[in-house]
């Protein structure tokens, strides 16, 4: 439903905007497709969560926060963490865990953080980033500040307690918070359906009053509109709020796992409701030149291209900083007898 | 100078901080009332319920969300109201807190306080009256923090609340109502310096928290006898004071660790390796370690009694250490 297939009147799309959002997940698409490429050249030293498929999650959330929100991310949040503002070139580095990485090579994937745009990080603990989420938007509260935090989480993680802590935090205290939960339909490598009771996350943030919406997640421009709508309710004051968002991670769990436990019909049919070609197709239906858009990929693709060969010809970060910023007090080097 | 309770003085200590500086706040169950324990009487009356915050029972939201609170740039001073509730906010804790700096580069820091009161009461049974202090010490990025008296709880609940790291508070259920002097002044005590509650030629008993008492009874008790213990009481676990235990043992030759946490991989493990490492030579006697039994702690006073470390039981222990046939033969 990105336009009247009929072929009548274009929508009247916003095209600055929504050829931004297009840039954007074009710049993510390509940089995993990059990331795997040093993970198949032996960069990449780590496990990898690819978000092929779910750009549209990315953008149209982190595209609507400001610079000074926060966001909470997880193992599968590079496109959160590049459409908050990271710089991509950090990022890889950060995979190939170089020096000049976003944490200086001792995160890698699942640990990114880039504090300069209000991204808290990334978390290797399903659903830990909850608690934290609703912790910083009520250190906002207590500031008196008018950001506000969006935490994205996947369908696996509403089967967590603090899924379950958190949204009833951010309800009672009614803080500024917007829950995304990323429902790709998969916890790992089960189907999450087969491992939840209900009808799952946005049921159950309404068990807690806490209002939800069921969303395409390939359909960038509805969900641009919902994820604004929902953002600016959040910065009135109205509470927390979630967004229940479904849509397929095209690759396996990893970048490692070839996912033989799916059906490749099932692969196909979202490969069909790929959200980068279903906005790209609305944009030339409202009349964006393809040249345009053809360019959007092509400027992604080179900018990717270039940033993995520079994260390669990074330098490893230096043997000593494995001793730094463990902690103030207390000498964190085992001394040598 | 003023009598006043290791309570009490837990009270001021968060006051002042929270005077001084008002990114600190406090959150856990039931501190509107008071606490538990009532260590937080009056704060909410004095400060307004969103600094000193009444949390649902959820204690890995409390810890996480001090986590992120923390990182937003507040000290949040976490009430975890037992440390056996703390085991519900380990990932909190121990993969967040513990790790964030260190992951994110060094982007940010994680100033919070974990209070735990620990340590066994009277018939708490088995899941309120935990001493795993040892646990913390093992994790890179926590400090771990145990006062003994009045004093000590101002002044290091002070320091820990102005620490940039994470620091784990273990404060003793048993010695709420201990009476001990308090400066009226600003007090502050340093992080890693331990106390030498009692100087003694003969050996040297190294403890912390509930158990500092204990071994002051002990030396009383030995002095009759002619034996002179030093009583160290560490206060800080993580960074311990080495330098200190170590001038003190290659003095007395002989060390004896006391803890009332299971003796089993106990802290005083570390300290006894630590000390065998340095001073074997000059040991004159092998190191000792008096903790509890590794059984649970029971309901049941006469078995309850059988997790408890006794003056008694610490006499024994230094006597065996300083008798002449535990001398090391060279
Ligand atoms: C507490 C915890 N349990 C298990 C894992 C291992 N694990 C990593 S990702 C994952 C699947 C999570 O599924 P979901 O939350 O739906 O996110 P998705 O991977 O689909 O993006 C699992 C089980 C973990 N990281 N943390």
């Amino acid at each position: 439903m990105n336009g009247p297939a009929d072929g009548g009147p274009p929508p009247n799309l916003d095209r600055e905007r929504l050829l931004h959002h297009l840039d954007t997940m074009w710049r993510i698409r390509a940089f995993e497709e990059a990331a795997l490429r040093g993970l198949a050249d032996g960069h990449v030293r780590g496990a990898i969560h690819p978000s092929i498929g779910q750009e549209a999650v990315a953008t149209a959330v982190c595209l609507n926060l400001a610079r000074a929100d926060l966001l909470l991310s997880t193992h599968r949040g590079h496109g959160h963490t590049l459409a908050k503002g990271a710089d991509a070139q950090a990022m890889m580095r950060e995979l190939f865990g170089r020096e000049g990485g976003t944490c200086g090579g001792k995160g890698g994937s699942m640990h990114i953080a880039d504090f300069s745009v209000g991204m808290l990080g990334a978390n290797g603990v399903v659903s830990a980033n909850i608690p934290i989420a609703v912790g910083a938007a009520h250190a906002i509260r207590l500031r008196g500040g008018t950001e506000i935090v969006a935490c994205l989480f996947g369908d696996g993680a509403i089967n967590r307690g603090p899924f379950l802590e958190g949204l009833n935090w951010a309800k009672i205290f009614h803080l500024p918070v917007l829950f995304v939960c990323e429902d790709n339909g998969w916890s790992a490598t089960t189907r999450t359906a087969d491992l939840t009771a209900g009808e799952g996350a946005a049921a159950r943030a309404q068990s807690l009053g806490i209002p939800a919406q069921i969303l395409d997640g390939n359909d960038a421009l509805a969900l641009d509109e919902a994820a604004r709508a929902a953002i600016d309710d959040v910065r009135a004051g109205e509470g927390p709020r979630l967004l229940h968002v479904r849509t397929y991670r095209i690759t396996g769990h990893t970048a490692a796992d070839a996912a033989p436990y799916r059906d490749a019909a099932e692969v196909e049919a979202w490969r069909g409701r790929d959200p980068i070609r279903r906005l790209a197709d609305a944009l030339a239906h409202a009349g964006v030149d393809a040249a345009r858009l053809e360019e959007a990929r092509t400027r992604a693709e080179a900018e990717m291209a270039d940033v993995l060969a520079n994260a390669a010809a990074a330098p490893w970060p230096a043997p000593e900083a494995a001793y730094a910023d463990v902690q103030d007090i207390g000498d964190p080097a085992v001394r040598a007898f | 100078m003023a009598i006043t309770t290791y309570l009490a003085a837990s009270t001021r200590a968060l006051a002042e901080e929270m005077e001084r500086d008002p990114a600190v706040w406090a959150l856990g169950e039931d501190l509107g009332r008071g606490g538990v324990f009532g260590q937080y009487k009056g704060l909410q009356q004095r400060f307004g319920a969103a600094r000193i915050a009444d949390t649902p029972i959820s204690e890995a939201c409390i810890m996480g969300a001090a986590v992120g609170a923390a990182l937003a740039g507040t000290r949040p001073v976490v009430e975890m109201r037992f440390s056996d509730f703390a085991l519900c906010a380990t990932d909190e804790l121990i993969n967040q807190a513990a790790k964030a700096r260190f992951m994110f580069g060094g982007q940010a820091k994680v100033p919070l306080v974990a209070r735990q009161p620990v340590g066994m009461w009277r018939s708490s049974a088995a899941q309120h009256s935990q001493s795993l202090e040892a646990w913390y010490a093992h994790v890179p990025g926590l400090v771990v923090v145990a006062p003994g008296t009045p004093a000590d709880n101002l002044g290091l609940l002070k320091s820990a609340i102005r620490a940039d790291d994470p620091v784990v508070y273990l404060e003793h259920k048993d010695l709420w109502a201990a009476e001990g002097e308090v400066p009226d002044a600003e007090h502050l005590v340093p992080i890693g310096v331990a106390d030498t509650a009692r100087e003694g030629r003969d050996l040297t008993i190294v403890t912390w928290s509930g158990m500092r008492r204990r071994c002051l009874e002990a030396a009383g008790t030995l002095a009759a006898e002619g034996i002179e213990a030093e009583v160290i009481d560490l206060r800080t676990l993580w960074p311990w004071d080495r330098d200190r235990v170590l001038a003190s043992v290659e003095r007395t030759r002989r060390l004896l660790v006391v803890h009332e946490a299971v003796t089993v991989a106990g802290f005083g493990a570390e300290i006894a390796a630590f000390v065998a490492e340095h001073l074997h030579a000059r040991l004159a006697a092998p190191v000792r370690r008096l903790g509890a039994p590794r059984i649970p702690v029971a309901y049941a006073p006469p078995l309850e009694d059988m997790a408890r470390v006794s003056p008694e039981a610490i006499v024994a222990a230094a006597r065996a250490t300083t008798a002449p046939a535990a001398a090391i033969a060279s």
